[in-house]
């Protein structure tokens, strides 16, 4: 008898789907199930639930899916690859479609069907889709199907980074925090799916014709399926959102089957698949406690540090408030004079930290007795901002400060602190009783303490529960020590290996330690941390978090009961430092009638067109934020504190328009991006002095990103190389004879380093770029290689480029003349350094050399962060601006880039200046930067100096940047 | 900044020099021509996930992953105890250029200063590089560093063609072993009998064809890539072993190679940007050296008709121009797109490119380039794998079976 069923099983990330067909291919039956990890279980309780429907028949099987692989070979069941059954599906039921879009827990995919197949899956680092969905609703405090209801009645969208999960987080929380609308989030957040999936799956190629939409997220979220729609610009006939999406998989897989030649009963399957045992192994480690009574003797030595208590009822005399308005959590304590506890709170700020904080002030003041005054409150974290304008509140400090106030009441000699928060972690050294090195996580791999209790609530625990579950784990799984997206696929991997949800979570412990411990902190060896180790944040309150820190490195730590509360505690202690007759506070009775309302506005202050966010608190009272500098914030005054930046920027962008030549022999397409900005004065100079017109680019911003964005082939290189790719259209559209963007694997040879080069992205975008964009070729784009170092070579290619223009005789003296605007312009940028540091010096102020390269003058790659040091009163040069007033110091390393051994020498000059302090900005995805970053440090540390360094991406927010600039101040304040 | 521990010339007897597990075949046969000159090397094989702890621990966790695990490799080797730390040494490949690469040994003498101050890094160059370590290529090693390149490129190729369609599991091996003990004994014996090319290549290619395959036609999936992911094992997760249990015949393209486009790059170089020397000379007699001996053995192999002969070099130079220009010299440069087309066009259209996670070089000859690949060849079915210490395997799996799923069809 011919088989008349065949059977489909679909394991995903996160869902299990089955499909039965008959032998027309129509779908019988289906069923779409979470599996909460629980893989084999759920699969055999849906086979059984097919059984008593099916007792007798026979099946042909076939499994697909990402978690699906393991039990497919273990149990000896056929296996086909998820997009290929996917694709098997649609010919099946959409056989016109030109594209489809499959959305799962964990993954994006894109099948396109006309003008060459071709199947794509998101790449390793570019973070779940579904998952992200429901990490940002748990953000939020709310489910991912009311994120879908809010996300329907958005008025606007926000700009949120789009690579990753956890980049877009820290995106969203400073909107948050600035009180922005949640419905406009929550159209931001899917938004930012739809640019990721554009961006990071089609690069290149663009979506057209009839789009097919899969998976559960495109099923479920109408809000998700707008975005989509609007985005590729598709009317309902060409945006097909089927009945059985969300098993449409499962129908592909089972049609897949439908050609397998063994055939089984329902009961065979549920023994194949109960008795299938796993060969992989899991690497693990080893259990965190032995025995209870090691648990037992861990607990009574943390219970030590801890606080006295007061009744906020009877205590009658001083109070002091302090508020930690943390990116997720929000923390207050009020304590008496003499550091006793009187009220203490925290909970997760549901993404409304004012209404949080205002409520619990509120709740303060009718508890308190009435014969206790509050004489001073202290606010920091994330929301400072907002609260300290909202409320009222006395001071405002930087987090790094109030932690270090709260860690020296429990352990003066304190040496070490780390503090883990829900999103990030920071750690600190204390030398002399100041602030040394801070020490924060880089955008990537963030999220950290949040990172476990969304997993906790994927796993269908609560987070309290969960760490617990860790602590006796036989076997904790090792799941790596990289970016959350990529623990969530070591977790797939160990739940496919039959962990348990015991050794994941113990696993998850471990994993944050790790970072901490290796990626943060970048430590050898636990003496390089110190001796005396505070670890606070709420993170740590999570007993399996902290015996993994403790057996990570060999050492007991000290960990306040407090833990989660040490912000809010440093701000009350600083509250009483600092405290003067009568705080500011807001009142009861003002309080009671305490609202709010926010609005969005553009700031037109100047062509960054900031959109503020204005929150109004009656009686004229505002909070503004959003924007990135001054102006936009109402405050009067102009900053005239000096600035390289500005003037390097100015003199490049102005460039162009001198001399340019009245009757033009052709007009030459320049570029703004990577070496232009430095270059562009030899390039415009030589051009001009031949007779051509030169058009350089607009200068960049987002939109100019997004211009290019559809031509990106690689979407981990670096922010700044990705804007090239919007210059080289913007160019294209302003209509040019040809763009010229030369090769060079050489930089020019500025002496006292070992070679020259430049790095392998700004020598060789061009063919990139001719590669990848098909409006370019090799007649309107002109990439000729060269070596700016031997003139003899440059007259040589540059005549055989401009060949047909008759220029011949003229080029020589044209490269001479390029040479001199170049030098010029190097020795102006020179002479303007030491103008701004001899005005520093004469005003008293310290002087920041932030060190980068040329092109981290771009506003749109440095967000505007030189203007943020100099809002905190100290000059800004650059490192290119110094680095010729000292020499090479001996490096460790090879000193082969031009750019970077500028970096070295700059950091050199550094350490004779009293009054400078160098702060290194590092583009994300930049490879050599993992090499020089190091080098620069140890520079600058041997000499005592402090080593900042700044990350930065596409990500406009820069919360962190202001906590490491506003310590580094307090560190500089504290040193003098 | 630390002094580093020399490479003295009494340490050639006293001291064991440790190598990287990078080219197993091919290592194997460089060790035995240094230890017929006196050296005594051992090439490492430990591979477990300490090796990457030991990498994390050790480097800047954004360093490109070989740098990782080649130093964590040292690292976990020294650590185990299994070596006397006053009696071993450290050697590593330098290439010079402007990839990260050329940091490694920088980075690896850091962490060794670090743990085992006394163990020296010794450098293994062609340019001349660390004059005052006692660690001498003499000219005479150097040639025969050429031919073992040679047969080990030759081993890899029939070996993986073999093996992948064995009837009788581990008779490919055994011809291997056998191969691998009787070349190294030739190296070993400090005779000229390894001249003797056309000889051996033939009783190499006749010992592999007498291994019985399957008449089934497999899946050919050709490996281009990172010098170092593409090549080790314990870097790119026994991507071999993985495609031959997936049905696949795995396609590796020779060592030699890279070695050519290493040459021909330093000649291109001084001819593009007009800075012509003595030295461009030496190269370019070097190339034409190198370049006639691999034509030699394509010759060979081709007559005898069994096994894929290498890419002529000069073809493949000539395919990266359709792509690339041959500027392109950090990392692999066009060598990737290059090889790609060769791929392509002798057949074998699904290619896998096995790079580390944020490779610099890879933004714009891998993932750049494979779009100009795939107009050029448009059934050409190409899949860029990362490697890094977090990614797992069950990722870099799925993604590769995604690809052979496309190649099935």
């Amino acid at each position: 008898m011919a088989n008349k069923y065949s059977l489909g099983i679909d394991v995903g990330s996160t869902t299990v789907k089955t499909v039965i067909t008959d032998e027309n291919g129509n779908i019988i039956y289906s069923k779409y199930q979470r599996h909460l990890s629980k893989v084999k279980e759920t699969v055999t309780d849906q086979l059984k639930i097919i059984n008593t429907d099916f007792p007798d028949e026979k099946f042909t099987v076939c499994i697909t899916g990402s978690a699906g692989l393991g039990l497919a070979n273990s149990a000896e069941i056929p296996f086909v690859q998820e997009v290929h059954a996917a694709f098997l599906a649609v010919k099946q039921k959409q056989p016109d479609a030109d594209a489809v879009i499959e959305l799962g827990g964990e993954d994006a995919k894109i099948i396109f069907l006309t003008g060459g197949v071709e199947q794509r899956m998101n790449g390793s680092c570019a973070g779940g889709t579904g998952a992200f969905i429901d990490q940002m609703a748990t953000l939020l405090g709310i489910t991912a199907d009311q994120l879908d209801e809010l996300s329907l009645r958005a008025q606007k969208v926000y700009p949120i980074a789009s690579r990753c999960g956890v980049f877009a987080k820290s995106d969203i929380q400073p909107l948050l925090n600035q009180g922005a609308r949640r419905e406009d989030i929550a159209a931001s957040i899917f938004q930012a799916v739809v640019d990721q999936t554009v961006s990071g799956l089609a690069q290149g190629r663009s979506i057209e014709g009839k789009v097919l939409f899969l998976g559960g997220p495109l099923f479920f979220l109408k809000g998700l399926r707008k975005a989509f729609v609007r985005t590729l610009g598709l009317d309902d006939e060409h945006a097909v959102f089927p009945e059985e999406a969300p098993v449409f998989v499962a129908y592909g897989c089972s049609i897949y089957a439908a050609t397998a030649s063994d055939s089984y009963k329902i009961s065979e399957l549920i023994d194949k698949i109960s008795n299938a045992e796993s060969h992989d192994s899991i690497i693990t480690g080893e259990p965190l406690f032995t025995s209870h009574a090691e648990y037992d003797e861990f607990i009574e030595r943390h219970k030590k540090f801890d606080l006295g208590y007061a009744d906020i009822h009877t205590y009658e005399g001083d109070a002091y408030l302090g508020i930690d308005a943390g990116s997720t959590t929000t923390k207050l304590v009020l304590i008496t004079d003499d550091g006793r506890m009187l009220y203490s709170h925290y909970s997760s700020n549901q993404g409304q930290p004012l209404d949080k904080i205002a409520s619990q002030v509120k709740k303060i003041y009718s508890e308190m007795n009435p014969k206790i005054t509050i004489k001073g409150s202290a606010v920091t974290g994330y929301g400072e901002d907002l609260i300290k304008a909202g409320l009222s509140v006395d001071f405002g400090i930087v987090e790094t400060v109030a932690h270090f106030k709260a860690a020296s009441y429990f352990c003066p000699d304190v040496d070490f602190i780390i503090d883990i928060g829900g999103q990030d972690i920071k750690c600190f050294k204390i030398k002399n009783g100041a602030i040394d090195s801070i020490m924060l996580n880089e955008a990537c791999s963030s999220g950290c303490g949040s990172f476990i209790q969304t997993f906790a609530m994927a796993l269908g625990y609560d987070i309290a529960e969960f760490s617990q579950l860790g602590l006796f784990a036989e076997h904790p799984v090792d799941l790596g020590s990289r970016c959350t997206v990529f623990m969530n696929s070591s977790v797939k991997q160990a739940q496919k290996d039959g962990a348990t949800v015991e050794d994941i979570s113990a696993g998850l412990s471990s994993s944050i330690i790790k970072n901490a411990v290796y990626k943060v902190i970048r430590a050898n060896s636990p003496d390089e941390l110190g001796k005396n180790i505070v670890v606070q944040g709420g993170t740590f309150l999570n007993d399996a978090v902290l015996r993994s820190f403790e057996k990570e490195l060999g050492r007991n730590v000290i960990r306040p009961a407090i833990s989660g509360l040490m912000g809010a505690f440093g701000c009350a202690l600083y509250a009483k430092e600092m405290a003067g007759e009568k705080s500011s506070l807001i009142g009861k009775e003002e309080l009671e009638s305490f609202s709010y309302t926010s609005k969005t506005a553009q700031c037109g202050g100047c062509t960054a067109n900031c959109q503020l966010n204005i929150i109004s608190f009656g009686k004229g009272r505002n909070f503004i934020s959003g924007n990135r500098c001054e102006k936009g914030s109402g405050k009067a005054g102009k900053n005239t504190i000096p600035n390289l930046y500005e003037y390097k920027y100015n003199s490049i962008i102005n460039t162009a328009k001198t001399n340019q030549p009245k009757k033009p022999i052709g007009k030459i397409g320049l570029p703004l991006a990577l070496s232009f900005y430095e270059q562009l004065p030899f390039w415009h100079t030589f051009f001009t002095s031949l007779g051509f017109e030169t058009v350089i680019s607009d200068e960049s911003s987002r939109d100019m990103y997004y211009l290019g964005q559809h031509t990106i082939p690689s979407d981990t290189v670096c922010y700044p190389a990705k804007l090239a790719h919007g210059h080289v259209e913007d160019l294209l559209n302003k209509g040019v004879d040809f763009i010229f963007y030369p090769c060079m694997s050489y930089n020019i040879d500025e002496g006292d380093s070992d070679n020259h080069y430049n790095c392998p992205v700004v020598a060789y975008y061009p063919e990139l770029l001719l590669a990848n964009n098909p409006r370019l070729n090799s007649e309107n784009f002109v990439h000729p290689y060269m070596d700016l170092n031997v003139r003899k070579n440059v007259v040589r290619v540059m005549t055989e480029v401009l060949k047909k223009y008759n220029v011949k005789g003229k080029i020589p003296a044209a490269v001479d003349s390029a040479f001199e605007a170049m030098d010029k312009y190097r020795s102006s940028v020179s002479a303007k350094a030491q103008e701004i540091i001899d005005q520093a010096r004469a005003e008293g102020r310290s002087i920041i050399v932030l060190a980068g390269r040329p092109y981290h003058i771009d506003k749109e790659i440095n967000h505007g962060i030189h203007k943020l040091i100099t809002s905190l009163g100290m000059a800004v040069v650059t490192e290119d601006s110094v680095a010729h007033l000292a020499h090479t110091p001996k490096l460790g390393v090879l000193n082969q880039w031009t750019y970077h051994s500028r970096l070295y020498r700059a950091a050199e000059y550094v350490t004779t200046q009293p009054d400078m302090q160098l702060i290194q900005l590092v583009s994300f995805g930049c490879g050599i930067d993992a090499v020089t970053t190091d080098e620069v440090r140890a520079i600058l540390e041997s000499k005592g100096k402090l080593y900042t360094q700044l990350k930065i991406d596409e990500i406009n927010n820069l919360g962190a940047a202001k906590i490491r600039l506003r310590s580094l101040a307090a560190a500089i304040e504290n040193k003098k | 900044m630390p002094e580093y521990a020399k490479f003295t010339e009494d340490m050639i007897k006293t001291h064991t020099i440790l190598v990287p597990d990078m080219l197993p075949i091919h290592f194997k046969l460089l060790i035995s021509i240094f230890e017929s000159n006196g050296y005594k090397m051992e090439l490492l094989q430990n591979d477990s996930r300490a090796v990457v702890d030991e990498g994390l621990k050790n480097v800047h966790n954004d360093t490109c992953y070989p740098a990782l695990l080649v130093i964590g490799q040292f690292m976990d080797a020294l650590k185990s105890g299994k070596y006397d730390p006053n009696k071993t040494a450290l050697l590593i490949t330098q290439t010079g250029g402007g990839c990260r690469a050329s940091n490694y040994i920088h980075l690896l003498r850091k962490s060794v200063a670090k743990n085992f101050p006394q163990v020296p890094v010794v450098s293994l160059n062609f340019s001349g590089l660390e004059k005052d370590s006692a660690f001498k290529i003499t000219p005479i090693m150097f040639l025969k560093m050429l031919y073992a390149v040679l047969y080990g490129d030759l081993l890899m190729s029939c070996y993986n063609k073999c093996r992948a369609n064995e009837l009788v599991s581990g008779a490919s091996k055994k011809v291997l072993d056998k191969w691998q003990k009787k070349l190294g004994d030739i190296f070993k014996s400090g005779s000229n009998q390894y001249m003797k090319t056309k000889k051996l290549y033939t009783q190499i290619l006749d010992d592999f064809a007498a291994v019985e395959v399957t008449k089934q036609k497999k899946i050919r999936v050709g490996i281009v890539g990172e010098i170092y992911v593409k090549y080790s094992p314990l870097a790119n997760n026994h991507l071999e072993d993985f495609l031959i249990s997936e049905g696949c015949e795995p396609v590796v393209p020779a060592l030699m190679e890279f070695i050519l486009y290493c040459v021909a790059g330093i000649i291109n170089d001084a001819k593009i940007y007009d800075k012509k020397t003595k030295v461009t000379t030496v190269y370019s007699i070097a190339y034409k050296l190198i370049y006639g001996k691999q034509k030699e053995l394509m010759n060979v192999v081709k007559k005898h008709g069994v096994f894929d002969p290498p890419h002529d070099f000069e073809h493949v130079r000539s395919l990266a121009d359709k792509y690339i220009n041959q500027g392109v010299v950090m990392g692999e440069g066009w060598l990737i797109p290059a090889e790609m087309a060769a791929l392509a066009e002798s057949g074998v259209e699904n290619i896998i490119c096995a790079q580390p996670f944020g490779c610099l070089p890879n933004h714009i000859v891998a993932k750049g380039m494979s779009r100009a690949i795939k107009e050029g060849y448009p059934d050409a079915n190409i899949v860029a794998i990362d490697y890094d210490p977090g990614a797992t395997r069950v990722n870099q799996e799925n993604r590769i079976k995604l690809m052979l799923a496309n190649a099935k069809r």
